[in-house]
């Protein structure tokens, strides 16, 4: 009898560690998360930010938020890897199995409003915004990217412009070159360069969407703004010829690239620039952070930058917002912490360490360097287009085909695949 | 079960009333009981997964809100006719053959080399089976770097006038037109097949240096009375010995070539043109930053039946052996 009842006991043991260690597979934040209610609700703050000054600029937030509210613990739950790819998957992850950060990193646009606002996952938040009078501290075409159907859904905490020319001061001083302004001046600058044998323009596409940038660059400098926003709404078809020209720009373009661009990310491409070995590039205003943090770069000085060819009034917009998911246990801790995001000393506290220009017509500019003045001053007056490779204007499922139209052509180069591919996946916006 | 008719070849040895209580006993209920949660646990969150993920691969469910509506087979047909997982296919099928030829090949060599009764063996043993600790994304880390076009082996390389692309080559070698691929073997996933070579070989030399120390010296003696070099010995009669090694070898390669992820996910990518793009890759950037679920769940139900050829086959084999 004695035998039977350890065994008993034995079973009993293996059948607990068996469950426990299921538990403990099945998700490690749960631990997190009892955790966290012995100790008040924690405000977990989910983004990508885990680079060089972007990650000073959440924790100059982070501080900011807990001088003003120091009883409220704060959890940073970056997720790393560029342009928040990693993140967005376990983003979607947790989002589908109901288990939201309390305020998350996302683009406005249509990353937020067709997808998490149409999947039901979003609360809105006009009463913050009224109650924190941003109705008119915020642009009105920045907060109607963050709303659909009349309610707001996300708080702007910056703005990144994605239509910007870097290029190399020295090689173009040297060589007796002007930054070129439109297309045909583009192409005449770069033949100068290849003769000389410097790589005109620097590309990393190793993820793709690098390529993308480029080529959405492009579209807006051909199309113009107005045409450009109606690509995304399915009001002008890919088979326009306009966008065919765009196509063949860009092919043109590809040819003065770098031989090894598909080994490199946007950084090692930034970093052929700064070392003189090309001389321009095209890529968002988050160049200047890199170029400024970590390469010890003075602006205007190594560098300099200048709007894409033929987009000088035009605003490829970029804005990282936070929003406030369904379902979170401390919406009021949240909305305390959108609040702080959203305030002028908040967006002044982050923005000049991240590189990006405030999203608030009345910060202050004395804060920022001589870059953000001018881009500021730009903001103002440009006119605003979404950027498609960082999920403004159109739905992730869309922007995923581009991206792998976009690889697919940097290599094969077929105008003709490209423009069916782009028509056939574009059927997906009219919904 | 008692009225089952039986021979009367079985009939002695099938006394079924006694049979059944013998078999219940207390350590016999406790094997069970222990077993139990397990088995629950496995037909859960394996087969249940399984059948979860085939049965969305059969739905609508293409963005953020779920959507099971019935899609027949419309996204196996979207795959196959898509460029990339037409490419996909292709590398796969190039990957594994090359990196199972090249393990097995490899293995048996340094095996074979050191089964010589050499000096410093189990040094030698460490070395080559050190890599296998590493994780894949270490490796894919690392030879991303020694392969990197414009550092890495290049630097010393390229004095001597070899200016190695490596992965970033998107030539395609022996290839002609097949469907909308061109299909070959792509320069790039050659450097990938390198450094997955270089991780997983060492297992291979393990098992077999495990098998050549199992055959019996007497057999190699008998072999060198009979007159037999020592090249004849290993390719005539060793090397069959080993044969049941490699059946184990290929198929534990297979499935690790076939579900490969993180090794080119760290080291490559999808890389231009998609010439090192695998399925791991495409379900994993098509699920998880596309949302496209039903897509995503299509190309893993196609990895799971890629994997189940050759796994199939070697259990139904294996337990007809055993019986």
């Amino acid at each position: 009898m004695r035998k039977k009842a350890s065994a008993w006991l034995a079973l009993a043991l293996g059948v607990g560690v068996a469950l426990s260690g299921c538990s403990s597979n099945s998700s490690s934040s749960d631990d997190a998360k009892q955790g966290s209610q012995k100790a008040g609700e924690k405000l977990e703050i989910f983004s990508w930010w885990t680079g060089a000054g972007e990650e000073d600029g959440l924790k100059a937030l982070i501080k900011l938020f807990q001088e003003k509210y120091p009883d409220i613990q704060v959890e940073n739950a970056a997720v790393a890897g560029g342009a928040g790819t990693n993140a967005k998957a376990v983003l979607a992850s947790r989002m589908q199995g109901n288990d939201p950060p309390s305020t998350f990193q996302v683009h406005g646009g249509a990353e937020l409003n067709e997808g998490w606002v149409a999947a039901g996952k979003m609360e809105p938040l006009n009463d913050l915004y009224e109650k924190e009078g941003w109705m008119d501290k915020f642009p009105k075409a920045l907060i109607d990217m963050v709303s659909k159907d009349g309610n707001i859904y996300s708080v702007p905490v910056n703005i990144h412009r994605g239509n910007v020319l870097w290029y190399n001061k020295k090689i173009f001083a040297d060589n007796g070159l002007q930054p070129p302004k439109t297309f045909d001046e583009f192409f005449q600058v770069a033949d100068k360069l290849k003769a000389k044998g410097i790589t005109p323009l620097a590309l990393g596409d190793k993820e793709p969407w690098a390529a993308t940038h480029l080529f959405e660059n492009v579209l807006l400098g051909t199309l113009g703004t107005e045409n450009y926003k109606k690509l995304w709404t399915g009001e002008l078809s890919f088979n326009d010829p306009q966008v065919k020209q765009a196509v063949e720009t860009f092919k043109k373009m590809l040819g003065y690239i770098n031989e090894d661009h598909s080994s490199r990310n946007w950084q090692d491409a930034a970093q052929l620039v700064a070392e003189g070995k090309a001389a321009m590039y095209v890529m968002g205003d988050w160049v200047k952070g890199y170029f400024v943090n970590d390469l010890k770069l003075k602006v205007n000085q190594d560098f300099g930058y200048v709007p894409v060819p033929n987009t000088e009034g035009k605003f490829m917009v970029i804005t990282d917002t936070f929003g406030l998911p369904k379902g979170v246990k401390n919406p009021d801790d949240v909305k305390k912490f959108l609040a702080v995001l959203g305030s002028v000393e908040g967006q002044d506290a982050f923005n000049p360490l991240k590189g990006s220009i405030p999203a608030r017509i009345d910060a202050d500019p004395s804060k920022y360097d001589e870059y953000g003045k001018q881009t500021m001053q730009d903001f103002k007056t440009a006119e605003l287009a979404p950027s498609l490779a960082h999920g403004s204007a159109a739905p992730e499922g869309f922007v995923t085909k581009v991206n792998q139209a976009v690889n697919i052509f940097v290599t094969q180069k077929d105008v003709k695949t490209f423009i069916d591919t782009l028509a056939s996946a574009a059927a997906e916006l009219k919904k | 079960m008692e009225t089952v008719n039986i021979t009367p070849a079985e009939k002695t040895a099938y006394v079924p009333s006694v049979r059944k209580k013998r078999k219940w006993t207390a350590d016999h209920w406790l094997a069970a009981a222990f077993l139990a949660p397990s088995v629950v646990l496995i037909f859960l969150f394996v087969y249940g997964f399984i059948g979860w993920t085939g049965y969305v691969s059969l739905s609508n469910w293409n963005s953020l809100v779920p959507d099971w509506s019935f899609a027949g087979l419309k996204n196996y047909l979207y795959l196959f006719h898509d460029f990339r997982f037409q490419a996909d296919l292709r590398n796969t099928l190039v990957f594994t053959v090359l990196f199972i030829a090249a393990v097995i090949v490899l293995g048996q060599l340094l095996a074979i080399l050191l089964d010589q009764k050499l000096r410093g063996e189990s040094l030698f043993r460490n070395i080559f089976f050190f890599p296998m600790a590493l994780s894949f994304v270490v490796t894919g880390v690392v030879w991303q770097w020694l392969f990197n076009p414009s550092t890495g082996v290049n630097l010393f390389l390229k004095p001597l006038g070899l200016d190695g692309k490596w992965y970033t080559d998107t030539n395609i070698l022996f290839g002609f037109h097949w469907g909308k691929i061109e299909f070959g073997i792509p320069v790039a996933i050659i450097a990938v097949v390198v450094a997955a070579v270089w991780q997983m070989t060492g297992f291979a030399v393990a098992m077999y240096l495990a098998g050549l120390r199992a055959i019996p010296d007497e057999v190699r003696e008998a072999a060198r009375m009979d007159g037999a070099t020592e090249f004849q010995l290993y390719w005539k009669i060793i090397l069959p010995l080993l044969r049941p090694i490699t059946v184990s070898v290929i198929i534990i390669m297979a499935h690790i070539s076939l579900k490969i992820f993180d090794l080119i996910y760290a080291m490559t990518g999808p890389g231009a043109n998609f010439v090192t793009d695998v399925p791991g890759v495409y379900m994993f950037e098509t699920t998880f930053r596309g949302n496209y679920y039903a897509n995503g769940a299509a190309i893993a139900m196609v990895m799971l039946l890629s994997v189940a050829i050759f796994i199939v086959p070697y259990l139904i084999s294996s337990r007809k052996g055993g019986s």
